[in-house]
C-alpha cells in the first residue's frame, strides 16, 4: 500500500515539475528582488516589514493558485483523458489509495515550491536586516501555517475534482478559499444576528474551512510572537479538517461511475 | 505419460462450446475442466438521464457469458454495442445495475485479482510527461512487480512492442500508433494470465495491424486469456477462438467463428462448361454467371442435388463443386443487419 501511494504521490509531483509548474520561482525571485531594491530606499525598517508581508503573502497566494489549479484537475483530468483506467482498472490499487496519493502528491509540490520560495525570501531577509535573529523564528512558523493552507486548499480543490468539472471546482475554490479568508468576520457577524439565522450563521461560519487562523503574516512582520497554542491547535484543525473532506472525497469517488 | 495439449483455434474448433478443453493423445480423448477465466451471468447496466435522473438508458442488457482459459476471445458490435462498458464493469470502472461476474474464479470486488489482469483502453492516453520507461516502470510498481525483476520486465514489455529504442523519449512525443505499443506493453508488463484489449487495432495502419494481431497470438501461445472488442471483424476472424457479437446492449450471438461462420454459409459453387444447363438452375433460384465457355451458379446447399440433376439432364459437364466460404462480416450483418445499427465498421 505504502509502495503504491508513494508511487501515485510521486508521479503526481513529477507531472507538475515537468508541466513547468515551479517557473512561478522565477516570478517570485523577481518579485522579492524587485521590492527589496524598491522599497530598501524608504527605510530598513519599512523595507523589512513590507519585505515580510509581500513575500509571506506572495508564498502563500502562489501556493493557493497552483492548489487550486492543479488541485481542481487532480481527478477531473485523469478521467477526462482516461488516464486513471489504466491505474485502476488492471493495477491492484483501490480508489481511495488514488485519491490519497494525488493529494499526498500535491502537497509534496506545494511543500518543495514553498521552501524554494522561503529560502530565497530568508535571503532576502537577511540582506535588508544584515542577518537572522531569534525573532525571525515567527517567520518560519508564519510559513508553516502556509504550508497548512494549503494541505487545506488541496483537499478542497481535490473534493471538487472527484465530482464537478474543472471550471466549477476552480469557482467553488477560489470561492471557499475567499469565504474562509473572512472565516472570524462571519463569526462575529454570526453573533450579532438575531434568532434562528443566528444558528444558521454559526453553523455555516464554522462549516468553512477557517483560513484567518492561518494567516499571522501581519503579525510576524510587526516582530509580535505567535502563542504556542495557537500552533498546535491550527495543526489539529487543518488535520481534521483535511481528513474529513478527504473522507468525503474518498466516500464520492468510490461510489462513482468512471464513465 | 506424454500427450499434447492442443492451443488456439483447434481447442475449440468443435461444433458444440463447452467448458472442457480437449487433450489428444494417440488412442484416445481426455478432457479436462478448466477455470473460465471469465464468467459473466446476467450482468447489466443501466444509466441515469434526464435533468432528474429519473430516465434511464440501458448500457448493457443482461448479459451472460463464460470465456475459458488460455482462450483468445472477441467481442464484436458496432460502436455503441455495450463492448466497452461490458469492459468497464468487469474492471471495476462502472458498477453494474445487475447481475454478477467472476475473473479468475474471483470476485470483480477482490483487488488482489487485478494483478493477474492487463488492460489497454480505447484510444489510450497516457501521462505524458513520463517517458515510455518511466510509465511501464509506475506501471509495474503499482502492479506490486518485484523491484528486483522491475527493470528486466519493463525492457521486455517494451522490447516485444518494438518500442526499446523510444524507451527514453516523453509519450508527448509519440504517434497515435507508438502510443498504441506502449498501451499494449503496459497491459502486459506484469505478465499477466488474463488480457483485455479494447479496439486494440484501432487507428493502427495494416502493418501495426498485423503486429497486434501476431503478439495477440504469441501471448496466447504463453497460456494467456486474451479477451478483446473490436469492430473489425477481419482481424477478429483472424485471430479468435470464440466471439460474441453484441448489438445496442444485447447479446446477439456467441460461439466458435467456424461454427457461427456455417450458421450463415449453406451455399455452393458450381462450375461448368456450356450454357445449356443455365434456364433450369435459375429456375432453381441459383445465380448464374458465364464467362465465355465457363459458367458459375452459386445455390443454397439444400439444393444441390436438384441442381446436379438439372444438369446431368441438361448434359452439362461439371467441372467443380464448392462451398462458398461465409466470413464473419457475413455473420455479423446478418445477426444485427437489420437491426440498422447506428454505425457498423467491417
Amino acid at each position: 500500500m505504502i509502495g503504491r501511494l508513494w508511487a501515485i504521490a510521486y508521479n503526481t509531483f513529477r507531472e507538475a515539475v515537468r508541466d513547468r509548474v515551479l517557473y512561478n520561482l522565477i516570478l517570485f525571485a523577481l518579485l522579492i528582488v524587485g521590492s527589496s531594491a524598491l522599497f530598501g530606499q524608504i527605510s530598513i525598517e519599512i523595507n523589512r516589514i513590507v519585505l515580510i508581508n509581500l513575500g509571506l503573502t506572495a508564498i502563500s497566494l502562489f501556493g493557493i493558485v497552483i492548489a487550486i489549479f492543479i488541485g481542481i484537475g487532480l481527478v477531473s483530468k485523469e478521467i477526462e483523458k482516461r488516464t486513471l483506467y489504466t491505474v485502476l482498472a488492471a493495477r491492484p490499487v483501490r480508489r481511495w489509495e488514488f485519491i490519497t496519493g494525488k493529494f499526498l502528491g500535491l502537497v509534496m509540490t506545494l511543500t518543495v515550491n514553498a521552501l524554494l520560495m522561503s529560502a530565497g525570501f530568508f535571503a532576502a531577509v537577511m540582506y535588508v536586516s544584515h542577518g537572522l535573529g531569534r525573532g525571525d523564528l515567527q517567520l518560519v512558523v508564519a510559513i508553516y501555517f502556509i504550508l497548512l493552507e494549503f494541505v487545506l486548499i488541496t483537499a478542497l480543490a481535490l473534493l471538487f475534482s472527484t465530482f464537478s468539472t474543472p471550471v466549477f471546482s476552480s469557482i467553488f475554490a477560489f470561492a471557499i478559499f475567499a469565504v474562509g479568508t473572512f472565516a472570524q468576520d462571519l463569526r462575529g457577524f454570526a453573533s450579532m444576528t438575531p434568532g434562528m439565522t443566528r444558528w444558521i450563521m454559526t453553523g455555516a461560519s464554522y462549516l468553512v474551512p477557517n483560513f484567518a487562523s492561518l494567516n499571522v503574516i501581519s503579525q510576524v512582520a510587526h516582530d509580535t510572537a505567535v502563542d504556542p497554542k495557537l500552533i498546535l491547535l491550527n495543526t489539529l484543525y487543518v488535520l481534521i479538517y483535511a481528513a474529513a473532506v478527504m473522507t468525503a472525497s474518498v466516500w464520492i469517488f468510490e461510489r462513482r461511475n468512471l464513465k | 505419460m506424454a500427450f499434447r495439449v492442443e492451443r488456439s483455434k483447434r481447442q475449440f474448433s468443435g461444433r458444440s462450446r463447452s467448458n472442457w478443453l480437449t487433450r489428444n493423445e494417440p488412442s484416445a480423448i481426455i478432457l479436462t475442466k478448466q477455470m473460465a477465466a471469465i464468467e459473466i451471468d446476467g450482468l447489466e447496466k443501466s444509466y441515469k438521464t434526464g435533468f432528474f435522473g429519473n430516465r434511464f438508458i440501458q448500457g448493457l442488457k443482461p448479459l451472460t457469458l463464460s470465456v475459458e482459459e488460455g482462450e483468445v476471445f472477441g467481442c464484436l458490435g458496432p460502436n455503441g454495442a455495450g463492448k466497452t462498458t461490458t469492459l468497464k464493469l468487469l474492471l471495476g470502472l462502472v458498477f453494474p445495475s445487475g447481475g454478477t461476474a467472476r475473473i479468475l474464479g474471483c470476485d470483480l470486488s477482490d483487488i488482489g485479482v487485478k494483478r493477474l489482469i492487463g488492460f489497454l483502453p480505447e484510444q489510450p492516453y497516457f501521462y505524458d510527461h513520463l517517458t515510455a520507461l518511466e510509465l511501464l516502470d509506475y506501471y509495474a510498481r503499482l502492479s506490486g512487480v518485484d523491484p528486483r525483476e522491475r527493470k528486466h520486465k519493463v525492457d521486455k514489455a517494451l522490447a516485444r512492442v518494438g518500442m526499446i529504442d523510444s524507451g527514453k523519449t516523453q509519450l508527448r512525443k509519440f504517434s497515435k500508433g507508438m502510443l498504441q505499443r506502449v498501451g499494449i506493453a503496459q497491459a502486459i508488463v506484469h505478465d499477466p494470465k488474463l488480457v483485455l484489449l479494447d479496439e486494440p487495432m484501432s487507428g493502427l495502419d495494416p502493418i501495426g495491424r498485423r503486429e497486434v494481431r501476431d503478439l495477440v497470438q504469441e501471448l496466447n501461445e504463453e497460456g494467456k486469456t486474451i479477451f478483446f472488442s473490436t469492430h473489425i471483424l477481419s482481424d477478429a476472424e483472424t485471430v479468435c477462438d470464440r466471439v460474441a457479437v453484441l448489438n445496442k446492449g444485447e447479446l446477439k450471438g456467441v460461439g466458435v467463428v467456424a461454427d457461427l461462420l456455417r450458421e450463415v454459409s449453406g451455399e455452393v459453387e458450381l462450375v461448368w462448361s456450356g450454357a445449356q444447363a443455365i434456364p433450369a438452375l435459375s429456375a432453381l433460384g441459383a445465380r448464374c454467371h458465364a464467362t465465355g465457355e465457363v459458367v458459375r451458379a452459386v445455390l443454397p446447399e439444400r439444393l444441390l442435388e436438384a441442381a446436379l440433376d438439372a444438369m446431368r439432364a441438361s448434359h452439362a459437364r461439371l467441372t467443380s463443386v464448392t462451398p462458398v466460404r461465409a466470413t464473419l462480416e457475413d455473420y455479423f450483418l446478418a445477426r444485427i443487419g437489420e437491426e440498422k445499427p447506428n454505425e457498423v465498421n467491417a
